[in-house]
């Protein structure tokens, strides 16, 4: 009885080395649980003039010009309390294994319209992931993605409503506006893989799940232009990568 | 409901409508003389059996008459509305103390230029237009300084001619306020005017009247008509603030 | 006094031994061809009848969902609610559909080529088988449009009218491939209409039987040549028009492109030189077409032969230079709106002579209500508001405020409804015997006329009055205005009417399709008319005669003395008849 108890554990085990070694050369390897993580912080030096962020003339347009207490501004710039530059759109340039394949997202990217301004303004969407197209002013906005190298479009939502599309080919960035609210711009990043990251209110930004490599890493403002940065990781662990750049 | 034109509040407006009245007394007779010809003779006339009907084949003289009246009044009417014509969009018809105002049109929105104390509006230059700058305006140039950018909002003074600048920047857009009378298409690449005398203070709205995509129905700007004093006090209130740094 | 004598020759030209394909499919056969344009043409009746009822319930109901509309794809209509880049195509196709597809076929394709040779006792056209690749071009024309309706971002958008820069451009538009199919369609359009004026034009000029001099010629068969005259010249202007804005999108010229040279208005100066003799050549045969009804139904000759054919080459000659009265607020050059309005006042005169002229040949007339009679008289009831109402904007400083207005929509389906459509209406009653050797239901044919014409007026007439009070044309939603909430109930009311208008088309097409198969077989002449081609069985045989008949007079000999009847077709020898010479062509 013990011998075939222990026969059947050491049996076991070895099984389960066995199938540990094969499994992963026949499932992908899930690349947001393991891998490495390139995260920091978008610094802005000096402080950007308040006309960088002009004023919104909303009258005309009430509904959502009620929803304002005082006037709203273009954000251009997100220039943080702490120093920080906002909405800096960071990701992954060159760098990735040739030939590898990411699965495309089923769950959509939203950007929604709500007091006649784009919630996210700056975003980050794979290849074909759909993207939902929110309206909730209720009030006529005319969402013109102006594509490069995608297939451009240029649809109308007059009421609430949600309308999906997607992006077939790589594009950073592309930019959206609304041509019945001129002040109402947004910028998405396409990308084939799902590195990227877009830094926030704390000027912070992160992508993590990466293989061990040699990257370059972009960091794209939309005033104040783009920065690039090597960094080598190992296959887990992280690294800090901070930016500058100088309000003008 | 008003069942008529909408209420006179241009100087070329009552001109306009007097043209309308007339046209359809005009108009009127020869309505009136065909359908109840018609119906008249459709009685009258309906076919009995046995009954041959009158052969004829025409009389020239009749003819003559029936051509020569259309003809002498639609003459008439023409040389009548030439006169009108002219004045409104002649070549020198825009008077010399006109107001002017800017209007740039754009999917979807309309961006006036006020010409601020000096009464003169600032040089646009087309390569100047941007997000920030959407009429293009010229900042080195020494009119341009006071001007006033508005969006979908036109403020005028009662009681004086004003000349609008009409510029459109991408496709054929259409300058239109129904209580004026005044519609003139506004196409890329010309520089057109438009003037008129805004006679009522009031609020108006401008439609846009050319078909121009998916906004066109939306592309609406509320008019002011104030009093000059009004639109003094409306003009200083929102005079631009001098640029503290930046661009 | 002599009575009706047998009639001429008649019975096949030759043994008929076609196959179905060649005797009805790829037919050279004029009569077959005409019936074709027919099928065709009142398909795309049927199809431009539908978007309109889509505009209308989007213009009395905006941002409701309309029933039905769940079918429609989730980019054009969610919910069934249309978005304004469906209403736009629907507005910009019901116009294409209506102007080319249907009533250019119905009066040209069908009546050009049935009633041209009959009338003039022909064999066929001169040029059987471009006639033939005529029809095919039309027919390619219509699928290549209907087409645009289902490629992505769906048709065109500009309004029928096509205005660039807005359809030069994917990005101003939001239109992709089917602005391009516009273009192609147009250009196969065109061919259809210049090959079918080529054999019109030869075929009056050429294929006359003896004795039918010109001014013996049927005013429908003037009115047919004339328009194709017109057309010949003034189709291949669009069909250019429409190769550069395709050169536009597809090959970067910039024809129309202020920022590289090219010039904005070009394009409405194009396509208003084509699009004003267009307009005649929509109403000229209409006009032909009611002289025979009225003539037929006063039992009297038309009242003014002559002064009808210089009016119809009067209208004619006048359309080539009044195509600025669509531009007076263009921005082109003021001077132009002067002499713009004067050619375009003047067009008024020779319309008003006609109208006179056909109220005059009911004058003492015997009047027979049957339906081709009704269509006729509605159609000089109707016309002459339609073409009033065009005084009012030839007026130049009020077609500043009517410019772009509903007041332009009422005119247009004034003249194009009330008057070529109740023309086109009446002729189709009127020959369907010719055509299929039965009678349309006359007791469904009145009620369909009545009812017609009642709510066409309920649907049309108060579309002067929101055009008075300043609606403009092609707005998705009249509501964001506030100078137009005040008459939006009569865009509720103009809905309505419009969707009985369009259900009481049903009656027009059960009775069709019903008596193609069980309508009252016809008799030779049902009408008691003077046209040659009722001196043919019903329905007429292929080659017409095998020898053409003889002609020894006028068209309206109605009510002549001498004679029993009150009608004398025009081969009918009298005792006092000499024979003509020769052929008027010299044959």
């Amino acid at each position: 009885m013990r011998t075939l108890g222990s026969v059947a554990a050491v049996g076991g085990a070895a099984g389960l080395l066995v199938l540990l070694a094969w499994a992963p050369n026949t499932t992908p390897a899930p690349h947001r649980a393991a891998g490495a993580t390139i995260s920091g912080k978008i610094k802005l030096t000096g402080k950007p003039a308040a006309s960088v962020n002009p004023e919104i003339d909303m009258s005309e347009e009430s509904k959502c010009a009620a929803q304002y207490k005082s006037t709203p501004h273009e954000q251009i710039v997100m220039a943080n309390p702490n120093g920080t530059l906002g909405n800096v759109f960071v990701y992954v340039k060159s760098g990735l294994p040739a030939g590898a394949k990411y699965p495309t997202p089923t769950t959509p990217v939203t950007i929604d319209q709500q007091g006649c301004l784009y919630h996210p303004r700056v975003f980050g969407i794979m290849v074909n992931q759909p993207l939902a197209i929110k309206n909730s002013d209720g009030l006529l906005h005319n969402i013109k993605a102006m594509a490069k190298k995608n297939r451009p479009f240029n649809i109308s939502q007059p009421t609430n409503m949600t309308t999906d599309r997607s992006f077939s080919v790589e594009e950073v960035m592309l930019p959206f506006e609304c041509n019945v609210h001129g002040w109402m711009h947004a910028f998405a990043g396409v990308l084939p893989h799902p590195f990227f990251s877009v830094s926030g209110a704390d000027g912070s930004f992160s992508i993590s799940g990466l293989p061990a490599g040699t990257y370059t890493i972009e960091a794209w403002h939309e005033k104040y232009g783009t920065q690039t940065a090597t960094v080598t990781v190992a296959a887990t662990g992280t690294k800090t990568q901070d930016f500058t750049f100088t309000a003008k | 409901m008003n069942w008529w034109l909408p209420p006179q509040a241009s100087n070329f407006a009552p001109r306009i409508d007097g043209m309308f009245t007339a046209i359809l007394i005009i108009t009127a007779i020869p309505f009136f003389l065909v359908e109840i010809g018609v119906i008249w003779f459709v009685f009258k006339y309906r076919g009995r059996p046995g009954q041959k009907g009158h052969y004829t084949h025409g009389n020239t003289r009749l003819e003559m008459i029936w051509t020569a009246i259309p003809a002498v009044t639609m003459v008439a009417l023409g040389l009548i509305s030439n006169s009108f014509w002219v004045q409104i969009k002649g070549r020198n018809s825009v008077p010399a103390d006109a107001y002017p105002v800017g209007v740039h049109a754009k999917q979807f929105e309309w961006w006036v230029t006020l010409p601020g104390p000096d009464g003169k509006l600032g040089r646009t230059v087309d390569s100047l237009i941007s997000k920030a700058n959407p009429t293009g305006l010229d900042t080195t140039d020494a009119d341009a300084k006071d001007d006033i950018v508005i969006r979908n909002q036109l403020h005028l003074p009662a009681g004086r001619p004003i000349v609008a600048y009409l510029t459109a920047e991408d496709v054929i857009h259409s300058f239109y306020v129904p209580e004026f009378r005044v519609r003139q298409d506004i196409v890329p690449g010309l520089h057109i005017k438009a003037w008129f005398v805004a006679t009522v203070p009031g609020k108006y709205e401008i439609g846009c009247s050319q078909l121009c995509g998916l906004g066109h129905y939306k592309m609406r700007a509320q008019v002011t008509v104030h009093t000059q004093a009004d639109f003094d006090a409306w003009a200083k209130e929102h005079a631009p603030q001098p640029q503290a740094g930046g661009e | 006094m002599t009575t009706v004598a047998a009639s001429p020759h008649t019975g096949h030209a030759h043994h008929d031994d076609r196959s179905f394909v060649s005797k009805y499919i790829f037919s050279t056969d004029h009569k077959i061809i005409g019936i074709q344009f027919l099928f065709l043409s009142l398909f795309f009746l049927l199809v431009g009848g539908i978007l309109a009822m889509q505009i209308r319930w989007q213009l009395g109901f905006p941002g409701k969902p309309m029933p039905g509309g769940g079918i429609l794809p989730q980019t054009m209509a969610p919910g069934g609610v249309i978005l304004p880049e469906y209403y736009l195509q629907l507005v910009t196709m019901h116009g294409t559909f209506m102007v080319f597809f249907a009533i250019m076929l119905l009066l040209v394709g069908v009546y050009a080529n049935f009633i041209i040779p009959l009338k003039l006792g022909a064999h066929d056209m001169a040029f059987p088988r471009i006639n033939m690749a005529s029809f095919w071009s039309a027919f390619v024309s219509g699928i290549l449009m209907l087409s645009s309706l289902f490629v992505a971002d769906g048709a065109p958008r500009a309004g029928w009218t096509m205005y660039v820069p807005l359809s030069a451009r994917h990005d101003y538009s939001g239109v992709g491939f089917g602005q391009e199919l516009w273009s192609i369609s147009i250009i196969f359009f065109g061919l259809s209409s210049v090959l079918g004026s080529l054999n019109y034009i030869t075929t009056v000029i050429n294929n006359r039987a003896p004795g039918m001099t010109w001014f013996r010629m049927p005013l429908s068969v003037w009115a047919l040549f004339i328009t194709a005259v017109l057309g010949l010249l003034a189709v291949p202007v669009l069909a250019g028009a429409a190769i550069m804005l395709l050169f536009e999108q597809v090959l970067g010229t910039h024809f129309f492109d202020p920022s590289a040279g090219g010039q904005v208005l070009l394009w409405q100066h194009l396509f208003w030189f084509f699009g004003h003799p267009e307009v005649y050549i929509l109403i000229l045969p209409a006009m032909g077409l009611v002289s025979e009804l009225i003539a037929n139904g006063s039992r009297k000759p038309i009242f003014g032969y002559h002064s009808m054919v210089f009016a119809i080459v009067g209208i004619a000659f006048l359309s080539w230079i009044v195509w600025g009265h669509h531009m007076f607020v263009s921005g082109m050059n003021p001077t132009l709106g002067s002499s713009f309005m004067v050619t375009t006042l003047l067009i008024a005169v020779p319309t008003a002579i006609k109208v006179f002229n056909w109220l005059s040949t009911m004058w003492r007339g015997n009047l027979r209500f049957h339906t081709p009679m009704l269509h006729a008289i509605g159609f000089v009831t109707m016309f002459t508001i339609g073409g009033l109402s065009g005084i009012f904007m030839a007026a130049t400083p009020l077609d500043m405020f009517i410019h772009d207005t509903y007041f332009i929509v009422a005119h247009i389906h004034y003249v194009l409804f009330g008057g070529s459509l109740f023309a086109i209406f009446g002729s189709i009653v009127f020959w369907f015997p010719k055509m299929f050797g039965r009678m349309m239901n006359e007791a469904w044919g009145k009620v369909h006329f009545w009812l017609t014409f009642i709510f066409f007026n309920t649907t049309f007439f108060p579309m002067h009055m929101i055009g008075m009070a300043g609606h403009m044309r092609r707005l998705y939603d009249p509501t964001i205005y506030e100078f137009l909430r005040p008459v939006q109930p009569l865009n509720v009311f103009i809905s309505v009417n419009a969707f009985l208008l369009f259900a009481v088309q049903i009656i027009f097409f059960v009775n069709f399709w019903w008596s193609l198969f069980k309508g009252e077989k016809a008799s030779q002449n049902p009408w008691e008319d003077n046209g040659l081609e009722w001196t043919l069985p019903n329905p007429a045989p292929h080659g017409n005669w095998e020898t053409p008949p003889t002609v020894y007079r006028g068209p309206y000999e109605f009510s002549a003395p001498g004679v029993t009847e009150d009608y004398l077709p025009q081969n009918r020898k009298l005792p006092t008849d000499r024979e003509p010479a020769l052929s008027p062509a010299g044959h």
